[in-house]
């Protein structure tokens, strides 16, 4: 990475976090820390790191949760969302008011904010819902319309349905039990949204599968996808090398890339979502990866051609984003949704050409 | 009157013993964004091979009690990448490197070592020949006394004659006195003690292994007993051999513990996941555990647990009476 991005004053910082309030949402705990650095620093999609279980805990791994707002009062707030899953999040739940908390933050490449005013459609699976407020705030602050596109296993799962009726153009609800809007999974409407919308960009956080899905379908209109991962981390800094997943790079090599710091925010269409869990064998640094990674820029090679305008900001597998300067490309997303040069450094898995005409 | 931290890498004088524990800290770039790491001994870089290299698929890490594994299989860019961007940046920051190496033959240790010998700003090399995310256990150096002294006499024989090579080793042996024995013949300069103890978890639910790599490397205060037994072992047979401790240390009387069994420098590692600059705590606490004591000089505790009962006590007092006097 670039010494000047990570050295920049925008960087994450260490504090001592004052518990503000800890409360209920639905299935959720909501967690607001008194940390003003933190919260001057944000940027939408970026998350935060804490420590559980006080000095002496035995649970040495900090937890990495997204930030869901940042407030002026106290001086800055930082809110977050999460799920009771384990001892950490448990202790987390049992935090109150005017407890000290270590936290870090704010970490990871923020979503990348278009240029122009276009039609964006926010996409959140489960709590992952959590981030793409902000982000919906900051897209309508440069006139950009915004959908939701909400869903969870069940109503009390979906995180932030009323606030995406109130806020958003419009507001797709699914869950898998029908107890809040259409029955079934936000990938069954994304057809509808999106004509509906006449959507430009896509923003999604939530599981793999979900992300997955969404960036296969919006790659049929050629829409472009900006994929919040969540992925297991010991650190959220980058040291520790476990959170790591596939991602195409600008120069079409493919690497174990550290999704704490060269995401979580990742174009949808670089992260090699199908070999998750696994390194592929064309992988930087996996045995015999030059031969294999060679055959595979060869075939891309043509599709390349289109492609070296939008080249430098298609960094994520390459070079991870600085915190200061997260959208690279300057036309911003929506630019490159219809008709566009492909925006990442590697050869479509089908024929281009029909893939581009079908998007209108 | 602050305490004298320096401390003793073979012949090279740190400003003070804390380290980062290999594999625990990259290369210094993301720590400094919390800490000044000139301000700490050394930063161990995360080993580095010839080659890049992909690592293990994941999930790489499971947490358990006081501890975590991990399987991350030495993931990195390689020797160039590392020479090129890495080192000249730690450099650049004030910081004293000590590269880690490994490599999965005597050959590749031996080209690493030459590599980093035509390289300004090494200050020393640790020597992984430990690494229990390799394919299979003959891969590990550390666990038989003849490929250990290969592969050390292959690094000295190649490494810059002013830059001291410490050799890692495991804790998953029968005798590690007999491993430290065979290297500190082979040319070591001193030891580092200790790399993770192979382990594994199971998820109960899914009733499979937890890591994708089936087993890791399990680290944090868990190990810390396992890692004064050891440094005290080596610290016993060889008294005079240098030791970088590590092993769960999470706070500085963590870290004055491994020192009084016979550690001079000390590597903060897994505690740095959940605090980034836990490199800065421990050091500060460390000075203030040994300003309580009364003790002026570091170099005066290094190994003191191993006096006689009741000695430890009247050393420290005679030594800092004759500095006083």
């Amino acid at each position: 990475m670039m010494l000047s991005e990570i050295d920049a004053q925008a960087g994450p910082v260490q504090v001592r976090g004052t518990v503000l309030t800890v409360r209920r949402v639905d299935a959720y705990y909501a967690m607001t820390l008194v940390a003003p650095a933190i919260a001057a620093r944000f940027k939408p999609g970026q998350f935060i790191s804490l420590a559980v279980g006080g000095p002496d805990t035995s649970m040495l791994l900090s937890r990495a949760f997204s930030i869901h707002d940042v407030r002026p009062d106290h001086g800055g707030t930082v809110e977050y969302v999460f799920a009771v899953h384990g001892r950490g999040t448990q202790w987390l739940a049992e935090r109150r008011a005017r407890d000290v908390l270590d936290v870090t933050g704010p970490l990871g490449r923020p979503f990348p904010l278009p240029r122009d005013p276009v039609n964006c459609l926010l996409i959140g699976g489960g709590y992952g819902s959590a981030p793409l407020f902000a982000l919906a705030a900051k897209l309508r602050e440069r006139r950009c319309e915004v959908d939701f596109l909400l869903g969870a296993g069940s109503g009390d799962r979906v995180f932030g349905a009323l606030t995406a009726r109130r806020t958003g153009r419009s507001a797709t609800i699914t869950t898998q039990d029908g107890s809040l809007g259409a029955r079934g999974v936000v990938t069954d409407m994304l057809d509808q949204v999106i004509h509906d919308g006449r959507t430009d960009v896509i923003y999604a956080c939530g599981p793999m599968p979900m992300l997955r899905q969404v960036t296969a379908l919006a790659r049929r209109y050629d829409i472009p996808v900006q994929a919040a991962v969540e992925e297991a981390m010991a650190c959220g800094i980058g040291v520790c090398m476990t959170c790591v997943l596939p991602v195409i790079g600008s120069d079409g090599i493919t690497r174990m890339s550290r999704s704490c710091v060269d995401g979580p925010v990742f174009r949808g269409e670089q992260v090699r979502w199908d070999d998750i869990g696994t390194i592929p064998s064309d992988a930087f640094g996996a045995p015999g990866w030059e031969t294999r990674s060679r055959q595979a820029a060869l075939a891309a090679q043509g599709e390349r051609q289109v492609e070296h305008r939008s080249g430098p900001q298609a960094q994520n597998g390459a070079e991870p984003a600085g915190q200061g300067q997260p959208a690279r490309d300057p036309r911003g997303p929506g630019r490159e949704a219809r008709g566009a040069g492909r925006p990442d450094g590697r050869a479509p898995r089908g024929s281009s050409s029909g893939r581009r005409g079908h998007a209108g | 009157m602050p305490v004298d931290l320096r401390a003793k890498l073979g012949h090279v004088e740190l400003p003070n013993p804390i380290m980062t524990a290999s594999g625990c800290a990259g290369a210094g770039r993301e720590l400094a964004q919390f800490m000044d790491v000139s301000k700490i001994g050394a930063i161990v870089t995360k080993s580095v091979m010839l080659s890049p290299r992909s690592g293990r698929a994941t999930p790489r890490m499971a947490e358990t009690p006081c501890g975590m594994l991990n399987s991350i299989g030495l993931q990195g860019p390689g020797i160039d990448a590392f020479l090129q961007r890495d080192l000249p940046w730690l450099l650049s920051r004030g910081a004293r490197a000590v590269v880690s190496i490994a490599g999965a033959s005597v050959a590749e240790y031996a080209g690493l070592a030459t590599r980093l010998s035509d390289a300004a700003g090494v200050t020393a090399i640790e020597v992984n020949i430990s690494c229990p995310n390799v394919e299979h256990r003959g891969q590990v150096f550390a666990c038989d006394p003849a490929a250990s002294a290969a592969v050390i006499e292959a690094v000295r024989g190649r490494a810059r004659y002013d830059i001291p090579v410490f050799a890692k080793l495991s804790p998953d042996v029968t005798d590690i006195v007999a491993i430290a024995k065979a290297c500190v013949s082979a040319g070591a300069d001193g030891l580092s003690m200790i790399n993770t103890l192979l382990g594994m978890a199971i998820d109960t639910d899914t009733m499979r292994p937890q890591l994708a790599g089936l087993t890791g490397g399990l680290s944090g205060p868990a190990i810390r007993p396992v890692a004064v037994r050891c440094i005290w072992q080596v610290r016993e047979a060889l008294p005079g051999v240098p030791i970088i401790g590590m092993g769960g240390v999470r706070t500085g009387r963590d870290a004055l513990e491994l020192i009084l069994a016979g550690a001079s420098m000390v590597s903060v590692g897994t505690t740095i996941f959940h605090d980034p600059s836990a490199c800065m705590r421990v050091l500060r606490e460390l000075e203030e555990e040994l300003t309580a004591r009364g003790v002026e000089r570091l170099a005066d505790v290094v190994g003191l647990a191993h006096q006689a009962r009741g000695m430890a006590g009247q050393t420290l007092r005679r030594s800092t009476r004759i500095r006083g006097s």
